[in-house]
């Protein structure tokens, strides 16, 4: 809501600046979003009339003028607009006088011919972008009166930027009753002097939808003059609150709409058929709006019509069918209150959102529509002339919105706010916001004005206090709650915890889009069912993300764009899966690294990272849990078919994947460098077990070294397991410290060199006793995987 | 003292004086002083005399052998240390040298304000919940008091899958959730991914916020403004100061917007506050009575309040970030600055 300022102080008068005035609506919950001046700064422009004219002697287009100025003699003032003419009224900028950007009048000479001052446009006056000719004043207008005092130009326009819940200020009166409750003065009243009827022609109105159209007024004005001029003062209004003049009629109508936050709508009569109904569309309904827009109406849509068809959407925007324009003579007022529950959502609907659809929806004073016609009436007759018929009323009491007294408890009120406000405080603010307050035993019974669509319950009164009152004057109070221990578990691992391991190994945490690009989605993820947003903002962000390397992927090419040649990145965060009729939303962590293996540096040979650098960045995330897991080589759509492992805990869940990227995708995208992944099923992930403490052997442990020939499609984890089945007790450790192949190995078969620790807790473990545990688990491994010792 | 001894003596300290490592250091003392040394050697005659003269002649190669010892002593010290000093002068290197290895990497700057958010609400003893980011209508809009086409709806442009499955627009819901899952008293935070269908300058399709609140017996509005004020200036690390203006939120009444000192300009007025001084930062008010009727909490027995904050708005005010844009880019040159 755009207003000026001065309308405003009109209606109300409290001695504070400017600046006061916005802080106080501002903390009163009508924030004020801009303040601006109405005019560009200028001065020295007054009221001039056009008195003398003659041809300039020696230029075809400039006129010599002489101009009443209100000094004592007239001034001869040389202008070339083509709207010059003696009897006009202009404003005149005087010697001395300086226009907006600085622009200095002075004394002159035109072709020869002293000029001593200039007419004005509205354009040179920083009032509008463009202008034809000069700015042309009523005849009324006062000469030698400064332009400025004239056109009350010293104002701003304030913009009020209202919550869905303040349809009341949602007018220059709502703003005034706040400024006066807020200062505690009185509201200066509107006079609205009822039209002298003067004939008794009807249009007969049938409200066939009263739930929704409970109260509906409308009023014939016959032979109005629909080319008059609305007055500057209307005109000068209605710029400052955005509005353009559109003749006398509509701008009447909008002008009541923004001085009482009624919509009403001007048909012509002229173009109408029989009487007026309110109805529910018909099905396949057409209707062509006032901005042109053909729109097909649903049978949920309320139109106005008359008996042929529908004229307008009611409340939401007039049919051009019907519109009235300056050949109009007869014009059908119409002035309705619309249920705000069968109003909402349907402007929006139809891609429209008006003035009047969005006070309807937010409520209009149910009350107000035998004022506001008549001030409308008033206003018609004063500017285009005309005669007012009596008003049509069809209302529905039994539809309007009933305003039901509210409780507000004395113990209620003081506990939420922690303050006892005065009782006297208390009725002063309610009934200043137009209340009616009746005292009880415990508190009081208070019941909304009308235009109060926001007061139902007790809450919502405390808050009309608190609000007016000063939410900053208030109490605050230093936290006091109840407190309990907080808890430790420690079956989990924090995700944090994680997350922090990864940056401390060179990762940087990136945070991407959780929708995704559909293809980039379907080369990793082909066999998921797609989770489709049905209004997506654009074709990349377009699926719900089945896999964080979606995401992991895009941040890198955008990253490579910018001559990053080495990345290191991961994202926590959920993917979502729809299986059958289940959607789910899983928490998971992936990472993405390419490029070299370490950052360039003086000391260590360049090489590119590989399966197993990212590998063990993997294993140490799960070192922090304890947990064993195992990788399994097996294929995913997206990974490299001969470096993928799927990431299994010890009772063989699913806990993710590790691999290279596919380099059919690497080349497609255009990545330019081998790419390894992970993702991880955070919640597995981050289960932990409770370490159970082990006794320490004090006999001495010792090392054997086994040297052995396998086939090279043997995995080495496959080695391990089979010695760990082996169940011998001693065995505390197994680890590999070389893999090798090539010359002195015979083809087709590698070479495993395999560390094992071995302590007994008994005993120190004699030689004997080694080599028989030793045999015992090459005899194993002969049999299951052919393997031999190297000689 | 013979001639004899005292040749061997001038000879030996002759050796060690020569000797040029600790090695052939020690060959010399073992020429002198090993089993078959000539200093033992020497010894060894001495049993041939009276003895008198075994005394005498014994003090004499004692001596002497004395001298030797003090010598070799010597002489090690000297050979030791010019080892060390060989040993450092070798081992000494460019110590502004890099160090060698992996660096460090970082958080999001989104990540490092939701874990600060988190710690200070955690030491009052708030239980970090999380919730679902695809949602139903009904824990988005319906619980939350926002009924079907109400006005508060449109000012949430909403991601849809169906009429009835929404991508959450704040993280609210999760305030539902929670009370639905548990019952007072509650203390609650909510941090989050949340989405609004809007792309510009100053709006991305994606953001974080935060939800808290509390439920409780006798829980005023005092108490939440002293928790956003606490809260506040822990965040800033800063006695900022703070105001609360009514507004409107369909979950809460009253309701307020908070606002703080511009911490840009302290208050002056600059481009980033509008040159009001003031920062909108938060939204909150007393958990509307619609709410817990939703959750099945009796109003009459137990209050309580919630806020909500915009984690990214947040984040650019502590660093001074000026694009909200360069969040979800996720260029390296960005995300690096935040360690």
């Amino acid at each position: 809501m755009k207003l000026s300022e001065a309308w405003l102080r009109e209606r109300v008068n409290p001695a504070i600046s400017t600046d006061e005035l916005v802080a106080q609506l501002t903390m009163a919950g009508l924030e004020v979003d801009s303040v601006e001046p109405a005019a560009a700064v200028f001065s020295g422009v007054v009221v001039g009339e056009v008195v003398a004219m003659e041809q300039h002697p020696d230029a075809d287009r400039l006129r010599v003028c002489t101009v009443k100025t209100g000094e004592q003699e007239p001034l001869q003032i040389v202008c070339g607009a083509a709207n010059v003419r003696v009897g006009l009224k202009i404003p005149a900028a005087l010697v001395g006088a300086v226009l907006p950007g600085d622009f200095k009048i002075k004394k002159s000479k035109l072709r020869g011919v002293e000029s001593f001052g200039m007419l004005c446009s509205e354009k040179e006056l920083g009032l509008a972008e463009e202008a034809s000719g000069l700015m042309e004043l009523a005849a009324g207008a006062p000469v030698g009166v400064d332009i400025r005092d004239y056109l009350t130009l010293n104002d701003n326009l304030i913009e009020v930027d209202l919550t869905p819940n303040r349809a009341d200020c949602l007018s220059v009166e709502g703003i005034a009753r706040e400024v006066s409750v807020l200062n505690q003065m009185d509201l200066s009243a509107l006079p609205v002097v009822k039209a002298p009827i003067t004939h008794s022609d009807e249009l007969p109105v049938s409200v066939d939808v009263e739930e929704a159209c409970p109260r509906y007024l409308g009023r014939l004005i016959k032979a109005v003059d629909a080319k008059a001029d609305t007055p500057l003062w209307m005109q000068e209004r209605l710029r400052r609150s955005g509005l353009r003049s559109l003749g006398p009629l509509v701008d009447v109508t909008n002008y009541v709409l923004l001085e009482m936050g009624q919509p009403l709508h001007a048909f012509d009569l002229a173009k109408l058929s029989g009487g007026i109904q309110v109805r529910w569309a018909h099905k396949d309904e057409t209707l062509e709006l006032l901005n042109n827009q053909s729109v097909q109406l649903d049978t949920d849509a309320l139109v106005i019509a008359d008996e042929q068809c529908a004229l307008a959407l009611a409340g939401i925007m007039g049919g051009s069918s019907s519109a009235v324009n300056d050949e109009t003579q007869d014009v059908f007022l119409e002035c309705a209150f619309f249920t705000p529950d069968k109003m909402m959502g349907k402007a929006r609907k139809y891609g429209l959102h008006t003035d009047s659809s969005h006070r309807f929806e937010r409520g209009v004073d149910p009350f107000l529509q035998e004022r506001a016609i008549e001030r409308a009436t008033q206003l018609i007759l004063e500017i285009a002339g005309g005669s007012a018929g009596p008003i049509t009323e069809r209302v529905s009491t039994a539809h309007l919105p009933e305003r039901q007294p509210v409780k507000l408890r004395r113990q209620k009120l003081d506990s939420i706010l922690a303050v006892a406000l005065d009782d006297a405080e208390i009725i002063k603010i309610f009934t200043g916001l137009g209340m009616m307050v009746e005292s009880v035993s415990d508190g009081w019974q208070v019941t909304p004005p009308g235009f109060r669509f926001d007061i139902t319950i007790e809450a919502d009164l405390i808050e009309e206090l608190a609000r007016v009152y000063g939410y900053n004057r208030l109490p605050q109070t230093s936290l006091l709650m109840r407190s309990e221990l907080s808890k430790a578990p420690e079956t989990v691992v924090e995700l944090d915890t994680v997350k922090d391991a990864l940056v401390a190994r060179d990762y940087q945490e990136v945070i991407t889009y959780s929708f995704v690009d559909e293809q980039l989605q379907q080369a990793i993820t082909p066999g998921e069912t797609v989770v489709r947003l049905q209004n997506p903002l654009s074709s990349e962000l377009a699926v719900m993300r089945s896999s964080l390397w979606c995401g992991l992927i895009q941040a890198a090419l955008y990253n490579i764009n910018r001559q990053q040649g080495r990345i290191r990145i991961f994202e926590s965060g959920l993917r979502f899966l729809q299986k059958q009729d289940e959607l789910i939303q899983q928490k998971m962590l992936a990472g993405l690294v390419l490029g070299e293996a370490y950052s360039e540096q003086w000391s260590e040979k360049r090489r590119k990272v590989d399966f197993f650098d990212v590998k063990a960045d993997v294993e140490a995330l799960f070192a922090l849990t304890g947990n064993e897991v195992s990788f399994v080589k097996s294929n995913h759509p997206a990974l490299h078919p001969g470096q993928t492992a799927e990431i299994q805990s010890a009772d063989g869940e699913h806990i993710g994947w590790l691999g290279m990227l596919h380099p059919k995708l690497e080349e497609e995208w255009g990545i330019g460098a081998q790419v390894f992944l992970f993702e991880l099923d955070q919640t597995l992930l981050l289960k932990k077990k409770i370490p159970a403490f082990s006794p320490l052997s004090k006999f001495p442990s010792v090392r054997r070294d086994l040297a052995l020939l396998v086939n090279e499609s043997c995995a080495v984890a496959d080695i391990v397991t089979h010695i760990k089945d082996c169940s011998e007790a001693a065995i505390q450790d197994i680890f590999v410290f070389d893999i090798y192949q090539g010359q002195g190995i015979e083809p087709g078969y590698k070479s495993v060199a395999l560390g094992l620790i071995l302590q007994d807790f008994s005993q120190t473990l004699t030689e004997p006793e080694i080599d028989a545990i030793v045999s015992r688990v090459l005899k194993k491994l002969t049999t299951e995987i052919s393997a031999r010792l190297r000689d | 003292m013979s001639a004899t001894l005292q040749d061997i003596l001038a000879q030996a300290l002759n050796e060690l004086a020569n000797a040029q490592d600790l090695n052939s250091l020690d060959q010399v003392r073992v020429h002198y002083l090993g089993k078959k040394g000539l200093f033992t050697a020497q010894m060894k005659e001495l049993g041939r005399l009276d003895p008198v003269q075994r005394r005498e002649a014994g003090q004499v190669i004692n001596d002497a052998k004395n001298k030797f010892q003090d010598s070799l002593e010597s002489r090690k010290f000297e050979l030791q240390n010019a080892a060390l000093e060989q040993r450092l002068a070798s081992e000494s290197i460019d110590v502004t040298l890099p160090g060698r290895g992996h660096h460090v990497g970082g958080l999001h700057p989104v990540t490092v304000t939701l874990r600060r958010i988190s710690r200070i609400f955690s030491s009052v003893g708030f239980k970090v919940v999380e919730g679902p980011e695809i949602e139903d209508d009904y824990h988005n809009f319906g619980a939350l008091n926002i009924p079907d086409h109400h006005p508060a709806r449109a000012m949430h442009d909403t991601f849809y899958f169906d009429a009835h499955t929404v991508l959450r627009t704040h993280t609210s819901p999760v305030q539902i959730r929670a009370m639905e899952a548990e019952k007072p008293p509650l203390k609650v935070i909510a941090p989050g991914r949340v989405y609004r269908c809007d792309s510009d300058i100053t709006h991305t399709p994606m953001f974080h916020q935060v939800e808290g609140f509390l439920v409780d017996t006798q829980v005023s509005f005092a108490d939440l403004k002293g928790v956003v004020y606490e809260f506040l200036r822990a965040f800033f690390e800063k006695d900022i100061q703070v105001r609360f203006r009514p507004s409107y939120f369909p979950f809460t009444e009253p309701s307020a917007e908070v606002d703080i000192e511009c911490v840009m300009c302290d208050g002056k007025g600059c481009r980033v506050c509008g040159h009001t001084g003031w920062l909108e930062v938060m939204g909150c008010g007393m958990i509307h009575p619609e709410v817990f009727k939703s959750v099945g909490i009796d109003a009459e027995v137990f209050s309580g309040f919630a806020f909500g904050m915009g984690v990214e708005r947040l984040t650019m005010l502590r660093y001074g970030i000026n694009d909200l844009r360069l969040f979800f880019e996720n260029d390296l040159k960005f995300l690096q600055q935040f360690k």
